[in-house]
């Protein structure tokens, strides 16, 4: 597949969504819906994305974005997947079975946003210990050791 | 150390038992002091000063200091880096692991106060002092090798003013001036 048939295809499966997609910086952006995002990344991996460089989330206050970035050796070419997730119901399905990659990035973000993953082999703390409370890139974490620098630093 | 003490305290009372007690100071501190095994506990970049502290150009080989990775061959644990509060009971884990006496060396800002991390972090100690009985801080970011020479002369001083006597102990004063005019 070049990059051309990947836009056309990219084109009539996101319609709204491809303007996005730009060659000349060969990678695009894919804003997906949460309930089309397994869909979107199995398709994807179909289409020959065989590297997930990384996952990771956002905190935007009412909800989160998770970002996949994926990369094609073959055509050269690499893109972003983002999906909003709301924070009441933070949980969406893990793409561990596409790419075994996203094992240990899922756990970070489950770690550090409180995201949970499901059908995750093994999803448990990675960086904190076992018994912390809180996931701490929440934006409205609270730890009562954290030292808030002063105005004058 | 009881029997240690009970000894000390036999020598003290007998006639002429402190020519012997000092003598016996006077050799375990020079042999304590002039070989000072270091537990490199180096977390994050000062453990690249340290690493370069035991190599030829600053050779502290020649001051008795040699790295051990075994706690319990080392004297002197010298923590360079940041501790988290994930990895600190590993520190304290490999600190219980050192037999006695053992001194301290907390190597750079993070291991003396959390340094950069100090403000607004959720995940370092602020200063390993927070668990460990720190006997020397080398300020740096990272320090250089000779600030740690430094600290393995001054902490030579502070093994030399110890006793098998808990009599004699001496504190050796700080550099360092707290407010007030005290010093630490």
């Amino acid at each position: 597949m070049t990059i051309d048939e990947l836009r056309e295809h990219l084109c009539a499966a996101y319609p709204d969504l491809c303007p996005l997609f730009s060659v000349e910086f060969s990678d695009g952006v894919l804003l997906v819906d949460q309930a089309r995002l397994r869909e979107a990344l199995e398709d994807l991996k179909e289409m020959g994305f065989d590297r997930l460089g990384m996952v990771t989330a956002v905190d935007f206050g009412d909800e989160f974005e998770l970002v996949y970035r994926l990369t094609s050796r073959s055509m050269r070419v690499g893109v972003f997947v983002k999906a909003s997730v709301p924070r009441s119901t933070a949980c969406v399905r893990s793409a561990v079975d596409l790419w075994p990659a996203a094992d240990w990035q899922e756990r970070e973000i489950f770690d550090l946003f409180g995201i949970a993953f499901e059908a995750h082999p093994d999803l448990r703390r990675i960086l904190l210990t076992d018994d912390w409370v809180g996931h701490p890139l929440r934006k409205d974490y609270i730890d009562g050791s954290i030292i808030r620098r002063p105005d004058y630093l | 150390m009881a029997g240690v003490d009970e000894f000390a305290r036999a020598l003290e009372d007998t006639p002429g038992g402190g020519v012997v007690l000092t003598s016996i100071d006077a050799i375990s501190n020079w042999a304590r002091g002039h070989s000072l095994w270091i537990m490199p506990m180096g977390t994050a970049c000062c453990a690249m000063e340290l690493i370069a502290a035991s190599f030829s150009r600053f050779d502290f080989d020649r001051h008795g200091s040699i790295p051990r990775p075994d706690p319990r061959h080392t004297d002197v644990m010298v923590v360079a880096g940041t501790i988290t509060k994930k990895m600190a009971p590993s520190v304290k884990l490999l600190w219980e692991q050192m037999p006695e006496p053992k001194w301290c060396v907390a190597m750079g800002n993070c291991a003396v106060s959390g340094g950069i991390f100090h403000h607004d972090t959720y995940s370092v100690i602020r200063g390993v002092d927070e668990f460990l009985p720190v006997d020397v801080y080398i300020a740096g970011c990272p320090p250089r090798p000779e600030s740690l020479q430094d600290a393995l002369l001054r902490l030579r001083e502070k093994v030399r003013s110890e006793s098998i006597s808990p009599s004699r102990r001496r504190t050796v004063e700080g550099l360092l001036p707290l407010p007030g005019g005290e010093k630490r």
